[in-house]
């Protein structure tokens, strides 16, 4: 049996489901009308089946599934920090659909074996599609390229090839990825970071780095790796994604390759879209983040570049930590924040809230490019009649205050922890069926 | 004050009461039974996850000359070079009892984490932590200009003087806290170092900077302060060619220090590089306050220690 791992099944046997008085898309009130896991209608005063359950969402929008470009779900290797189970949990708690899972696990995801081990771990906890990453070399390490058509051509399926947490640095292997990758439609997702640049850095170079003498992340260790990557995806004619891009100077750079009609696709993570360098102030490292924080004019310059469509997606690069890993020194700390669980109500907060993003738009920087970038077929489609029933029903107007303790996560490590922000997710389905109600996971 | 981890979190007010206290100090100290019984029964323990001789033995003896109990326990052949965490320690050190921490890292926030992390619940002395900041430092520092250029006023700060400081200021906690402190005395600091040694993001200090040692000396300074060149710390390498083109262009001379007012003294925090960033002879100069910053260290942290600790210090000593 060599069937695709890439679509969850759908709910055939499931009761029908009228979502009954939302707005889809933030737009004109419709019923969504959901049947043996796909979309039947979608239209005004939809007539219930007799035996429909009718779900209430008055005020409430009515999104297709969220897809995550950008996860590290630790398992396997990462356990303590987080498991398949758990980080799918906190996905589907955020109202996703499907979530790419990072390739830096112990083993690194490098193998067909490996990657269609963490798929079908996916599967079984039926949380959300999990569609692994592959790496783009042996281990991490830089030297030579993994075997990326195994990946690609196994069960998984695998689109998308990155060494996240490690930049391909290596200009000629770049190149090489990047030309190999297009025999079988994939992308190579960078994390843009010049190493050497970057040794023992600490946090972003500026102001408060000089001021509490930490080592300093500039910018430019991350723009120059775009503005050469972009180059090169446009000399060999391939796609190039950007991952957390988080300067005002990245920004600039992906706007030009996009004028010049690179295949350049770009992310920014919910945590860049709001917290500054500013946070670090106080020494704690929940703000520990790769790339770092930046300034007040790098989070403006990311939500325009997210607002005019420079940015393409916003994925949350969970990265869920041990608490030991965090309750340290600063410079011994781990970097990386959680964010699968609020990573919504951010991008409402930082972007719908101030009038910068309609729903529309949310849909598609959260839910459509993400999936498109990641050749996920079956997730980011339009809410209308014959789609998976991939579908988020979002209710914008309670307001909480953050607790990380509350979340499916194993990882507490949420830099918004006290924070109140906006939104509920009343219902996640995933091919029809329920995963969450009202902000709480639906045991299967 | 509760800690004392960052001249940032000092007023002007607290800045002098401390600097009046060290002087108070620094007469018992010329007394005949030097002890003073202020402290007895407290224990202060010497956190050191970073060698440093010489600032614990100051603090050793500043704790003792009131009367305190010392414990040190330092990185070397504890469980800290075993990997126990700053949090284990902490934990462990308010089970013993202790009544305050004094503590040296090469982590930048390792004294505020310990202060702020709820780990602790006594009074935390910062004694350098990373490139961050070194508090009692800076008060010395001030301490020893005060008393040769200020002399005799123990409401005084350092309103009108110009201080030079020079070197390898990036990885510099002494220069932090001496920009903040000496500025919020009411000094004037320029700051001197080659361009790989400015920190990003310094232009936004209170002080000039200048690539250029000779023009700064040029402007006669009261006081210029050699800092150590710190190649251990210097990752990636490349922030100057070679030593000789350093000392060059950055290096205290004899030439350079017979050319500054008459009036005018050399600090250096020490430990120096004799014939680096400054020569022999004029380490060893009557204008070289060097061998007097070692003692004012001791008189600085004892009033420290009193400041935190001591249950009259609210009313002033004596
Ligand atoms: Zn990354």
């Amino acid at each position: 049996m060599t069937a695709d791992q890439t679509a969850p099944p759908l709910a055939t046997d499931h009761a029908p489901l009228l979502i009954r008085g939302g707005r889809p898309y933030g737009e004109d009130v419709q019923d969504v009308l959901v049947v043996k896991g796909r979309i039947e209608a979608v239209g005004t005063s939809l007539e219930a089946p007799a035996e429909a359950e009718i779900v209430d969402a008055d005020g409430c929008i009515v999104l297709p599934g969220l897809v995550d470009l950008h996860t590290h779900l630790r398992e396997p290797g990462g356990e303590e920090a987080e498991t398949i189970e758990s980080g799918t949990r906190a996905a589907a708690r955020g109202g996703f659909t499907a979530v790419h899972a990072m390739a830096n696990t112990t083993p690194v995801a490098d193998t067909a074996g490996v990657v269609e081990q963490v798929a079908r771990r996916g599967e079984t906890s039926g949380w959300c599609s999990v569609r692994p990453v592959g790496a783009v070399t042996v281990g991490l390490a830089g030297e030579r390229l993994a075997e990326l058509d195994a990946m690609a051509n196994s069960r998984a399926k695998v689109r998308v090839f990155s060494d996240d947490g490690k930049c391909v640095h290596d200009p000629v292997l770049m190149r090489r990825a990047l030309e190999y990758v297009k025999s079988f439609d994939g992308v190579i997702a960078q994390h843009a970071q010049d190493p050497r640049l970057t040794e023992g850095a600490q946090m972003h170079e500026g102001v408060v780095s000089a001021e509490l003498g930490l080592a300093g992340w500039p910018a430019v260790a991350e723009e120059s790796i775009i503005a050469r990557d972009v180059l090169l995806a446009q000399h060999v004619g391939s796609r190039l994604h950007v991952c957390h891009l988080s300067t005002a100077g990245s920004v600039d750079i992906v706007r030009w390759a996009k004028q010049r009609g690179i295949a350049v696709t770009a992310e920014v993570t919910p945590h860049h879209l709001l917290l500054t360098d500013e946070n670090v102030r106080d020494f704690d490292a929940v703000y520990k983040v790769n790339p770092p924080l930046r300034t007040a004019a790098d989070v403006e310059a990311v939500r325009e570049g997210l607002a005019d469509g420079t940015i393409d997606i916003v994925a949350t690069d969970h990265a869920p930590h041990p608490r030991d890993a965090k309750d340290r020194e600063w410079d011994q700390a781990a970097m990386g924040m959680t964010g699968l669980e609020t990573a919504l109500a951010l991008v409402q907060r930082t972007m719908v809230d101030e009038g910068r993003l309609s729903w529309r738009e949310v849909a598609r920087v959260l839910s459509e490019r993400p999936a498109e970038i990641g050749r996920d077929e079956d997730q980011g489609q339009q809410l209308a009649a014959g789609a998976p029933a991939h579908v988020l029903v979002w209710d914008p107007r309670p307001v909480r205050t953050t607790d990380p303790a509350e979340h499916s996560s194993r990882g507490r490590n949420s830099p918004f922890a006290g924070l109140e922000l906006p939104g509920l997710n009343r219902l996640t389905l995933l091919g029809g069926r329920p995963t969450v109600r009202d902000g709480a996971v639906v045991e299967h | 004050m509760r800690h004392f981890i960052s001249i940032a979190d000092l007023d002007r007010e607290e800045a002098i009461a401390v600097l009046a206290t060290a002087e108070h100090m620094a007469e018992t100290q010329s007394r005949s039974i030097r002890k003073l019984p202020t402290l007895v029964g407290t224990t202060v323990v010497n956190l050191f996850f970073e060698d440093s001789t010489r600032t614990r033995i100051s603090f050793e003896a500043a704790a003792k000359r009131l009367s305190a109990d010392v414990i040190n326990f330092s990185a070397k052949g504890s469980s800290v070079s075993k990997g126990e965490s700053l949090k284990d320690t902490a934990l462990t050190l308010q089970a013993m009892g202790a009544d305050a921490v004094v503590v040296r890292s090469g982590s930048s926030g390792a004294a505020h984490l310990l202060a702020h992390a709820g780990w602790i619940d006594q009074p935390i002395v910062n004694a350098g932590d990373g490139a961050h900041e070194h508090p009692t430092q800076a008060m010395l520092d001030a301490f020893t200009l005060r008393r040769h250029l200020r002399p005799g006023d123990l409401t005084a700060g350092l309103d009108g003087l110009h201080v030079v400081i020079v070197g390898d200021v990036l990885h510099s906690r002494v220069a932090r806290s001496n920009v903040l402190l000496l500025t919020l005395l009411g000094a004037r600091v320029t700051l001197v170092a080659p361009p790989a040694l400015v920190p990003v993001g310094a232009a936004a200090w209170p002080c000039r900077i200048t690539y250029d040692l000779d023009e700064a000396l040029a402007t006669g300074p009261d006081a210029v302060m050699m800092l150590r060149v710190q190649r251990e710390r210097m990752v990636g390498g490349g922030f100057f060619p070679t030593a000789g083109e350093y000392s060059r262009r950055y290096g205290l001379t004899t030439a350079r220090a017979a050319a500054l007012p008459d009036h005018a003294i050399v600090l250096h925090p020490g430990p120096m590089n004799r014939g680096f960033e400054i020569a022999g002879d004029v380490a060893d100069s009557p204008r070289s306050v060097i061998v007097e910053q070692v003692a004012s260290g001791v008189f600085v942290r004892m009033a420290v220690l009193y400041h935190l600790l001591a249950t009259d210090s609210r009313e002033g000593l004596r």
